[in-house]
């Protein structure tokens, strides 16, 4: 008996999709579908104001979630989208800026930004789908990929070691660095709840499949097979040292909550700073007040 | 009377498998049927044990499927529902 | 609309160009710049970082070019006016990004105040020789607007102009100044804000179920909206239709990029800004623009004592060429001087411009200082005896 589509039913995510667009390009078994679930489901349950919630991507697979949203959503340059959400955020402090992009695009050529924004605890929510590979472009190495994987780049085999992305983001100064995989569907979403109500970088790492190139170039299965392996080998380690988190072929994936500290974000700094050297000098006003001719 | 039902997007499936698997209840398999792209969609074989936790629909990457409480769907078609 | 009082430091100053820039940003409206230092540009964003804080907006120092010029991008679709200020390597990093406000049709301005090169070259030196990348430096095709100050006063006048086009046109403008005008210190009066005109940014008044982002009237520039007002809306850099949706195929691909490079090509007689002078009678036209046309004014005086028939053209506006203007004079003189701190770039404009009707007289320099007046009055001498 096949249960067809009610009509008196809504899919509690349909009102975040941009319907009209589907279906997505996204692969059969891959997991960034699945992580937009836990992204709509937390922005349910934080009951964020949608109207002031904007998302910005890179390029990747993962970075097509801008245009499959319904919300304000920037589709930028290959690993700028945090540059890019820094300046909305600045321009706009009222704006909640979500980014959500891919583990090449955040930590390769992204890299760079990403270390400074956590640097200076920019109040940025950071969504990273780490499908340990270079997807959209054919299957090519990624920072993460774990040594001995196979890749179109590394045909013999890779031998560089990976980044371990929590350790590199606490270093570098993030405020709460949580990794779950897509079988963690509501875990992932709880993390997503939790970094809306966090003032600083946020950075949610999320391991996802990828059966079209990596999975199926090292012999791993389907995505199933992949969800059933996250399900097996995971282990929440909440609180674990970051440094103990890194990844390997195979191997367990540390899962939890790694860090959720406190500390001012770069807009508060700012502001402090320029009170105390300012005083009553300083104008306290957003860049985005009033560029048009009625506001 | 079941506490819970599924609802499928029959043309957005991509027979992954991950609804059938993760099911709690084991409510869903795989159909024998075909949607235009040639995939099999899940179907429900075991209605009476879906507890509308939404599990499948957390889980599907392709926005395919979803669970509703039975006290839900009441409700939603009291407010005349949302499409 | 008029400028907001706030940003307008009414008077008389005596300051270099760079600054002059700065208070031109801040007069139009700019209150959000991210910038990196680099010589000979910094101290345009060293005192908007310095003024900001006391007017309102802000400015970050970004890690690198590449997230400054994005970052301000982000800044402009959260609502502000926002520019940022390089020179020639920083301008190569760029790149990217200019083309993104392009194909987004973000108003922003970019700031280069050119120095020797390629390559690292001569940070502390003049050199015009980033013009043919300002218009080409991105990749695909699309159209810029670029206009070139010779003092400090027109650094302040032009920066207003610069946004206004942004504004006006939903592009990114080039701003390209040279390290001689950015350093040179001149006076430069600003005016009350009541005198000065600014573009407002062009805000849809239509209702969120009606707004198409990338949609037009017929006026080729859409109307646009920010983030956090509700119309959540789509912007993409891949090829895109007017809803802003993700759409490859090469017939929006030609509707699309068509649309971008008419919107400006079809007001070039708006946009293009140039200063004749004495071409009334004049054998030879000498062109040039920035600090070069400075150095050429002096040619063209000592060729005129000489009874030379030599009349002025200064280029404002470089992009969109101002092809028209050139085609009608080569119809009148005999031939074109055109002098530049580079070893011809715009003078290939000029040269496909003029299509043979007049012989163009190109006077290259390798940058590093400014031509000797000799070197410009000679070509002219010789441009005479055509």
């Amino acid at each position: 008996m096949l249960n067809v589509l009610t009509d008196d039913t809504v899919n509690p995510v349909e009102p975040f999709l941009r319907t009209d667009r589907m279906p997505h390009i996204w692969c059969p078994g891959c997991g960034i579908g699945t992580t937009v679930n836990s992204f709509a489901r937390a922005l349910i349950e934080s009951k964020i104001d949608l109207e002031s919630l904007a998302l910005v991507s890179g390029i990747g697979c993962t970075g097509r979630v801008a245009g499959y949203v319904k919300l304000d959503s920037f589709h930028t340059t290959h690993g700028r989208a945090i540059p890019f959400a820094t300046g909305l955020k600045l321009a706009n402090p009222k704006l909640n800026v979500v980014v959500y992009s891919g583990d090449g695009d955040l930590s390769a050529i992204g890299g760079n930004h990403l270390i400074h924004a956590a640097r200076r605890n920019i109040d940025l929510k950071v969504i990273c789908v780490n499908n340990l590979i270079y997807a959209m472009t054919g299957g090519q190495t990624a920072p993460t990929t774990p040594g001995h994987a196979t890749t179109s780049t590394n045909p013999y085999g890779t031998f560089e070691p990976a980044f371990n992305l929590p350790h590199l983001v606490e270093a570098a100064g993030a405020v709460y660095v949580a990794r779950w995989t897509t079988f963690h569907v509501r875990q992932l979403s709880r993390s997503i709840s939790e970094a809306f109500q966090k003032k600083g970088f946020s950075f949610i790492e999320v391991i996802s499949p990828c059966p079209t190139l990596y999975q199926r170039r090292n012999k791993m299965g389907d995505g199933l097979d992949t969800m059933k392996y996250y399900k097996e080998k995971s282990k929440v380690k909440n609180g674990a040292p970051t440094s103990e988190v890194g990844l390997t072929l195979n191997g367990e994936i540390a899962v939890g909550k790694f860090v959720d500290r406190d500390r001012p974000d770069f807009q508060s700094m700012m502001r402090a700073q320029y009170v105390e050297a300012l005083g009553e000098r300083y104008i306290d006003e957003p860049a985005a007040e009033c560029c048009c001719e009625e506001c | 009377m079941a506490k819970g039902r599924v609802s499928i997007v029959v043309e957005r499936c991509k027979a992954c498998g991950f609804c059938v698997e993760f099911c709690p209840t084991h409510v869903l398999a795989l159909s024998s049927a075909f949607n235009s792209k040639g995939y099999h969609p899940p179907h429900v074989v075991h209605p009476e044990k879906c507890s509308g936790c939404d599990l499948c629909g957390m889980y599907c990457p392709d926005f395919a499927i979803y669970g509703t409480k039975a006290a839900e769907a009441k409700a939603q078609k009291a407010s005349g529902g949302e499409k | 609309m008029k400028a907001d009082p706030r940003g307008v430091l009414t008077g008389t100053h005596f300051i270099d160009g760079d600054h002059a820039c700065c208070e031109g940003a801040l007069a139009a409206g700019a209150r959000f710049a991210a910038g990196y230092p680099i010589t000979p540009s910094t101290e345009v964003v060293e005192r908007f970082a310095s003024r900001v804080p006391t007017v309102g907006g802000s400015f970050i120092q970004m890690e690198d070019e590449l997230a400054a010029s994005i970052a301000l991008q982000g800044g402009v679709w959260g609502g502000a006016k926002a520019f940022t200020v390089t020179s020639g390597p920083g301008f190569s990093l760029m790149m990217e990004h200019i083309g993104y406000a392009a194909m987004t049709e973000t108003p922003c301005v970019f700031v280069d105040v050119q120095r020797g090169g390629p390559s690292t070259g001569l940070p502390t030196l003049p050199a015009q020789a980033d013009m043919m990348q300002a218009r080409w430096g991105s990749h695909g095709d699309y159209e810029i607007i670029a206009l070139c100050p010779n003092s400090p006063q027109e650094c302040f006048d032009l920066t207003i102009k610069a946004f206004n086009l942004a504004e006006e046109f939903r592009v990114p403008v080039m701003f390209m100044m040279d390290e001689v005008v950015g350093h040179m210190t001149e006076k430069v009066i600003i005016p009350p804000a009541d005198q000065i005109e600014v573009v407002p940014r062009k805000h849809t008044h239509k209702s969120i179920e009606d707004y198409l982002p990338y949609g037009t009237n017929g006026d080729m520039v859409p109307e646009m909206a920010h983030a956090g007002e509700g119309y959540k809306f789509h912007v993409t850099g891949l090829t895109h239709d007017e809803r802003g949706y993700p759409n490859m195929t090469p017939q929006v691909q030609d509707k699309l990029v068509k649309r971008l490079q008419n919107k400006i090509r079809s007001a070039a007689d708006r946009i293009c800004m140039f200063e004749e002078e004495r071409l009334d009678d004049a054998d030879v036209a000498v062109v040039s623009y920035g600090i070069t046309s400075r150095v050429a004014q002096r040619a063209i005086d000592m060729a005129r004592e000489r009874g030379l028939r030599v009349g002025k053209l200064r280029l404002i506006t470089a992009w969109p060429f101002p092809e028209k203007k050139i085609a009608e004079l080569a119809g009148r003189v005999k031939a074109f001087v055109m002098p530049e701190l580079n070893l011809g770039q715009m003078v290939r404009e000029l040269e496909r411009a003029a299509n043979g009707q007049a012989k163009t007289f190109a006077v290259p320099h390798a940058g590093g200082g400014v031509h000797n007046p000799d070197e410009i009055l000679n070509a002219i001498v010789e441009a005479s005896r055509c």
